[in-house]
């Protein structure tokens, strides 16, 4: 499954670890939100990269304090119609400021590459091949938002506004 | 009138394009059904019985005349020549072919007109009282803020995959003409006692398997406050609305098992972490939007005028005049009722023709403007009264003029079984019986106001729970069946109504119909006793032994 | 949603596979031949419940052709004539049971 950050598909850095497996000695990996909360401290001891995967139902509240030390928290869709994550995503960005990786996993289409930017994802597990191919024309579809999100998008409220100074101190 | 900006055209044209891809990859195969369900959904495409349905949002229910000219082009290039008017103010096109959606997009795009989120689980069109703007005693005029909520849950990117669709109605009159208890969010439009604008907020009403009537979460929103607040009961709903069941996954179900209290304080909770944020609407963003409504320039008219006293003499004109006119905020203009309800067809439906000719009526006699309500008529709303007789005798040469608003032949009813695949019963030819069972205008007056809903299903798209007389077509042994409710309103006292005895054949529906008019006529209190307020007096008792005593 | 393959099929008397056309929507039969046809006269006959089965998994991994594919009833005549099996199929075969508001 293609990796895509930045625009561009990459390898993944993250190696999941499953509940029952040894902790490696080195790299970075990916567990389950349960082991993060059963073991924070012997994952975070070594200098090596922690993520977590984080499922739908879980409270945010439970992973805010561990929120500094994570690199990568991955949010689910279980399927592309469940839109649980992008409340969790919003919330980790706009009220927790978390600034690691924040990757879309599930059933990650094209059709939705741009709500999951606003809402403050930065690195999608694509489903499709040719999805993560046309990752960088889609994001250009639209260039007007209604809504202000964690992004920093302008929104159209406040374009209009500024046109409308604009054109005020023109005249 | 409220006028799309280049920001606004930018975003529609871009949602065409997008579109437009989407049908292209569904048609090579690069999509899956499964996949581009939701796709054609967000934008309004269903699949029904016959064909694909393409539903088009008139948000708050405002057209300009060149809007519905292109209703008009778009029923004539893309489809049979007519569209069906919806209790949502929508409008539908029953025979499209997927292939030619987005060019039929791209059209309508050129007049500001879209269908995002006329589907699917999201927001929905966000509709208001269709004589916003004109209703004399109103607080505001509404559409401002259905402005601002439209575009704010337009491509919303929290809020595009909720558990289940949601829809916002608004009212700024004490009269309810949008049905706001029955909505997953209603908003009351209302002053404190600072003088201030701000918002009853209502929640979890709905019809469908579970009908609720919505409860007050919030007496008084203010006005700066509410796209924060509504975003807050937003987030309570996507995060903790039920997805394991598609009939338990509407707000109205969460607001029923956490109670309104428990849900009250879950979006106070996290509408305290928000409302001071990027939300909040500062006075000249509100004055913007304000600012792009334009309103006629009215002439100072008599009340009055020769035109109308003359006009009184013709009986004809004086029944429509009575029932289809009503009180205007500016002296000397009435707004007019269009009814799309004539005895014999079918509810809400207008031919292409049709609706060309209202829009040079429009043009003619009401600035160009033409609204739409939820009771599937149209209305123009700024008609000078002089003009009252002649545009009486154009709206009668197209079939405009049935003198039935609010009386027993003006129904409400879903397209049914004969157009929709989730339908279990016809609906249409119901309305059509019982329009010919009342033609008869002395019967119908003398009966009085009395709202019939039909539905041809659970989904209660005619909102039958709330019909005066409700009808709700079921499914037995493969054979047609009705049950019949009464006492059920969507105004301001909105009720559910109660059924009234076990279900009847197609054949039966309109009998039972009369004989519940009969049982009213004989116990009202008095002439000007409305049915629904004969039921409310009397209950369900004495109208079951009435239909049912030779059944 | 149950995939309609899973669905439990339960065949009474003779049956179709119906579906609606992609592209345009309109109302199709799947035939003896693995196509489809608009025809109800075309339409491929089965009578239990296993043969069902196979008709419409075919027509459902026809994906791109044909939109939600299932099983409906039919009556076969002495003749060999195929009438929809209920009203609901009726008006998909028929048309509305009501005027429409234009001339065609």
């Amino acid at each position: 499954m293609p990796l895509v950050r930045g625009g561009k598909i990459i390898d993944d850095p993250f190696v999941y670890l499953a509940d029952d497996a040894p902790i490696p000695a080195d790299g970075a990996i990916l567990v389950s939100g349960a082991r993060l909360l059963q073991e924070a401290e012997n994952l975070f001891a070594a200098s090596r990269k922690v993520g977590v995967i984080w499922s739908n139902n879980r409270e945010l509240a439970e992973l805010v304090p561990y929120l500094d030390r994570l690199a990568a928290i991955a949010l689910i869709f279980p399927t592309f119609r469940d839109g649980r994550a992008y409340t969790q995503a919003r919330l980790l960005r706009e009220r927790y400021h978390y600034r690691g990786e924040l990757r879309a996993t599930g059933q990650v289409l094209r059709d939705q590459f741009v709500f999951m930017l606003r809402a403050g994802f930065d690195t999608f597990a694509v489903r499709k091949e040719s999805d993560a191919e046309a990752f960088a024309d889609t994001i250009k579809r639209y260039s007007v938002f209604y809504q202000p999100t964690g992004d920093g998008r302008i929104t159209a409220l406040h374009r209009r506004m500024q046109l409308r100074n604009f054109e005020g101190a023109r005249q | 009138m409220y006028a799309y900006d280049e920001i606004d055209r930018t975003l529609v044209n871009e949602r065409v394009a997008e579109f437009r891809d989407q049908v292209e990859r569904r048609l090579s195969g690069e999509l899956t059904e499964d996949e581009f369900k939701m796709l054609r959904l967000q934008n309004g495409v269903y699949l029904q019985l016959h064909a694909y349905m393409f539903r088009v949002a008139i948000p708050y229910g405002t057209l300009s005349s060149r809007q519905l000219r292109k209703l008009a082009h778009v029923a004539r290039t893309y489809d049979r020549g007519y569209g069906h008017f919806t209790t949502r103010q929508n409008v539908q096109f029953n025979w499209i072919k997927l292939k030619d959606l987005p060019d039929a997009l791209a059209d309508l795009a050129e007049v500001g007109i879209h269908a995002m989120q006329t589907s699917g689980n999201n927001m929905r069109n966000v509709t208001s009282d269709q004589w916003a703007g004109v209703a004399p005693g109103e607080v505001e005029d509404p559409r401002i803020w259905s402005e601002l909520l439209r575009q704010h849950t337009t491509l919303h990117p929290e809020f595009s995959f909720l558990p289940r669709k949601f829809k916002i109605a608004i009212t700024a009159s004490a009269h309810d003409r949008a049905a706001i208890k029955i909505h997953d969010i209603g908003l009351r439009l209302h002053k404190n006692d600072k003088g201030e604008n701000g918002f009853e907020v209502l929640v979890g009403g709905g019809l469908g398997r579970t009908p609720f009537i919505a409860k007050t979460i919030k007496p008084f929103v203010h006005g700066r406050d509410i796209l924060s607040y509504v975003e807050a009961i937003l987030r309570v709903y996507n995060q903790y609305g039920r997805r394991d069941n598609i009939y338990k996954a509407r707000i109205k179900i969460l607001v029923h098992e956490l109670g309104i209290e428990k849900f009250a304080g879950e979006v106070e909770d996290e509408w305290r972490q928000m409302r001071d944020g990027a939300l909040n609407l500062d006075d000249e963003v509100i004055e913007d939007i304000r600012s792009r409504f334009s309103y006629p320039h009215y002439e100072k008219l008599p009340h009055m005028p020769e035109e109308l006293r003359k006009a009184a003499h013709d009986p004809a004109f004086e029944a429509w005049r009575k029932n289809s006119t009503f009180a205007h905020k500016i002296q000397g203009y009435s707004i007019v009722t269009v009814s799309l309800k004539p005895v014999g067809g079918p509810p809400g439906d207008a031919t292409a023709d049709q609706m060309d000719a209202l829009a040079d009526l429009a043009d003619r006699y009401s600035f160009g403007e033409i609204r739409v309500g939820h009771e599937q008529n149209l209305a123009l709303p700024h008609v000078a009264r002089r003009d009252l007789p002649a545009l009486w005798r154009a709206l009668d040469r197209i079939g405009f003029a049935t003198p039935n608003v609010n009386l027993i032949t003006d129904i409400i009813a879903c397209p049914g079984l004969d157009y929709c695949s989730l339908a279990n019963a016809r609906s249409i030819p119901i309305a059509q019986e019982l329009t010919r069972r009342f033609a008869n205008h002395e019967l119908a007056n003398l009966i009085g106001r009395l709202h019939i809903n039909i539905s041809g299903c659970i989904n209660a798209c005619g909102h039958h729970h709330v019909g005066h007389i409700g009808i709700l077509g079921v499914e037995k042994n493969d054979e047609e069946f009705y049950q019949v409710s009464i006492g059920g309103r969507a105004d301001e006292d909105a009720e559910l109504g109660q059924l009234i005895g076990p279900a009847v054949k197609f054949e039966e529906v309109a009998d039972v119909v009369e004989d519940i008019v009969e049982a009213y006529l004989a116990l009202r209190a008095a002439p000007d006793e409305l049915f629904i307020d004969t039921v409310e007096r009397l209950g369900v008792e004495p109208f079951r032994e009435r239909v049912y005593a030779t059944r | 949603m149950t995939s309609p393959l899973q669905q439990k099929i339960k065949v009474t008397g003779p049956s179709v596979v119906t579906a609606n056309r992609t592209w345009d929507g309109a109302v199709i039969y799947r035939t003896a031949g693995k196509d489809w046809s608009t025809d109800l006269a075309r339409a491929a006959i089965v009578r239990v419940a296993d043969e069902a089965r196979a008709l419409l998994a075919e027509s459902v991994a026809d994906d791109l052709g044909a939109v939600g594919a299932y099983i409906a009833p039919v009556q076969v005549g002495n003749d060999g004539r195929i009438e929809p099996g209920n009203l609901r199929e009726q008006i998909r075969r028929s048309g509305v049971t009501i005027g429409l508001p234009v001339q065609l």
